[in-house]
């Protein structure tokens, strides 16, 4: 049992998680996320987009890790952009990189310790919460074993362990179904099925099942712009016959990115 | 509350009583949980054969303590500690400042009509350290550190003590071995590093820490050497303007904190 801070149950007075207003970030020089308009409440919401798309980038502007160049970025009701103050908005925050760095001499447990405690929680919770966070990604049985022998797979386990550690309101997950074998991603998706339930889960993918599977909402992107946005079941409608992919949702999402492309190059 | 529950109901409560209504068992069971005498009751008015269960259990949870594998000894704390104050990755460069310094007190005792080199140097000393505790290239989890609330100048500060307590020890010795003044020694290394964490806020604090060593020794420190003579910002009179200059930097590097929330 714990005490519920008036904080925790003040009603919120923001209409979305994450709302971005034009948004333009830049990836060195090139503009890689360029006019974004995005609105995104509670639930799991897939990120899918060809190469270079800009998905990267948006996730590390959303993570505040990149300042954005321009446009309006609100998440948790408090903008981020400029001079804001972070640490609000970072408590409530869980991210995993792309290409997430680690210390190689760190347990699993000591890792996802470390980054709970860089994430400002309560000294008393802290071993509680990182020990469901191992179980909940099934590490349990490593969590003594240090990062530098783990497989592909299983650092991106600890990775998601350490985004969750701290039940974060926003959750972005940069590619997490990297490396992982099939059933381990059969459990990642009911993982994010549980976790949307109270969170806004941002997943990046390239994989188009895995986003029908387990998400309740589909961001489409390309060249740094919102392409689509709406459910599975209707991203699954817009696909004719005659679109590439294997399954009905491949074709739908081929059939997006063809439309697309053929209206920018008009 | 009244207080105690009445020990005619305390006994028919240990006697398994299926005339007690539930509201009365819970009131006792609440109660049993605060008071001791009461618990004390419970246990002396229990019947024969819960009294033997009871035993039995304690003796044979006993044996499985016992019998079981020890415990696993705590060795958690060293290491909390460690990864809270320590970026690994600082020990070579830590370490290459040491060889650095150590070079100049040797040389200083092979050729003593050069100008003090452990003076010299001082004030650059940590500067690689800081500039390492806080680049993108040499954390490697600096993306994940970076979205964390704790990432900005408190941490940055953590860090930079770290290197400034393990770099100060060794100016003292090098200091101690070649029979300088520690504080000619000390307040430029202060100075220096408050200086590139405060531009540190507009261009990096990589960057700032390259540019201020190049520039002490492009202007201070090579022309010493040739010249053979202690340069005058490193004279005893000098010693205030370093001062200065470490408390207004570190003045102005704490009124700039918001600059520090996104690593460049």
């Amino acid at each position: 049992m714990r005490t519920v801070s008036a904080a925790e149950t003040a009603p919120t007075t923001h209409p979305w998680v994450v709302h971005a207003e034009g948004l333009r970030v830049r990836a060195g020089r090139h503009l890689a996320v360029d006019g974004l308009d995005l609105a995104l409440g509670t639930g799991v919401h897939g990120l899918l987009g060809p190469n270079g798309a800009g998905k990267t980038t948006l996730m590390r502007a959303l993570a505040t890790v990149v300042e954005p160049a321009g446009g309006k970025l609100t998440l948790l009701g408090e903008s981020v952009d400029g001079r804001a103050d972070l640490r609000r908005v970072r408590r409530g925050l869980g991210y995993l990189p792309q290409q997430f760095g680690f210390y190689p001499r760190f347990t699993v447990r000591e890792f996802v310790e470390y980054m709970a405690w860089l994430k400002e929680m309560p000294k008393t919770l802290v071993p509680g919460a990182v020990q469901r966070a191992i179980e909940r990604v099934g590490l349990a049985d490593r969590a003594g074993s240090r990062m530098k022998t783990l497989s592909g797979g299983m650092l991106r386990r600890a990775g998601i362990a350490q985004a969750i550690v701290n039940d974060p309101a926003v959750l972005l997950l940069d590619e997490p179904t990297v490396g992982l074998d099939p059933e381990q991603r059969l459990d990642f998706r009911e993982l994010l099925r549980d976790l949307g339930v109270d969170c806004c889960v941002l997943v990046s993918t390239h994989l188009v099942e895995d986003v029908v599977a387990a998400c309740t909402d589909v961001v489409m992107m390309n060249e740094g712009r919102l392409v689509y946005q709406g459910t599975p079941d209707d991203l699954v409608t817009q696909g004719g016959e005659g679109d590439a992919g294997d399954s009905p949702a491949e074709r739908g999402y081929s059939a997006l990115l063809r439309r697309h492309r053929a209206e920018a190059g008009r | 509350m009244t207080g105690h529950p009445s020990p005619s109901v305390i006994s028919r409560y240990a006697d398994g009583d299926l005339g007690l209504d539930e509201a009365t068992v819970w009131t006792v069971e609440v109660h049993l949980e605060e008071c001791a005498d009461c618990r004390a009751r419970l246990a002396g008015s229990a019947p024969e054969d819960v009294l033997t269960l009871l035993d039995r259990v304690s003796n044979g949870v006993d044996q499985g303590v016992t019998a079981g594998p020890a415990p696993v000894p705590e060795r958690r704390r060293w290491s909390a500690a460690r990864n809270r104050w320590l970026v690994w990755q600082l020990v070579p460069w830590l370490t290459m400042t040491g060889a650095v310094l150590a070079c100049a007190v040797l040389l200083q005792a092979v050729q003593p009509s050069l100008p003090s080199l452990v003076l010299l140097l001082a004030p650059v000393a940590p500067l690689p350290g800081v500039a390492v505790a806080w680049s993108r290239g040499s954390d490697p989890a600096w993306e994940l550190v970076a979205s964390t609330p704790t990432a900005g100048l408190p941490l940055l500060l953590r860090r930079t003590a770290m290197v400034l307590l393990v770099v100060i020890p060794m100016l003292g010795l090098a200091t101690d071995r070649t029979g300088v003044s520690l504080a000619l020694a000390l307040l430029p290394c202060l100075a220096f590093t408050t200086t590139t964490i405060a531009l540190g806020a507009f261009i990096g604090v990589r960057l700032a820490a390259l540019g201020l060593a190049a520039g002490w020794g492009l202007a201070v420190a090579v022309p010493a050497v040739f010249t053979a003579d202690l340069p005058v910002v490193l004279q005893p009179g000098s010693l205030g303007v370093w001062a200065f200059i470490a408390v207004a930097s570190a003045a102005f590097a704490t009124t700039r904190a918001d600059r520090f929330l996104r690593r460049r």
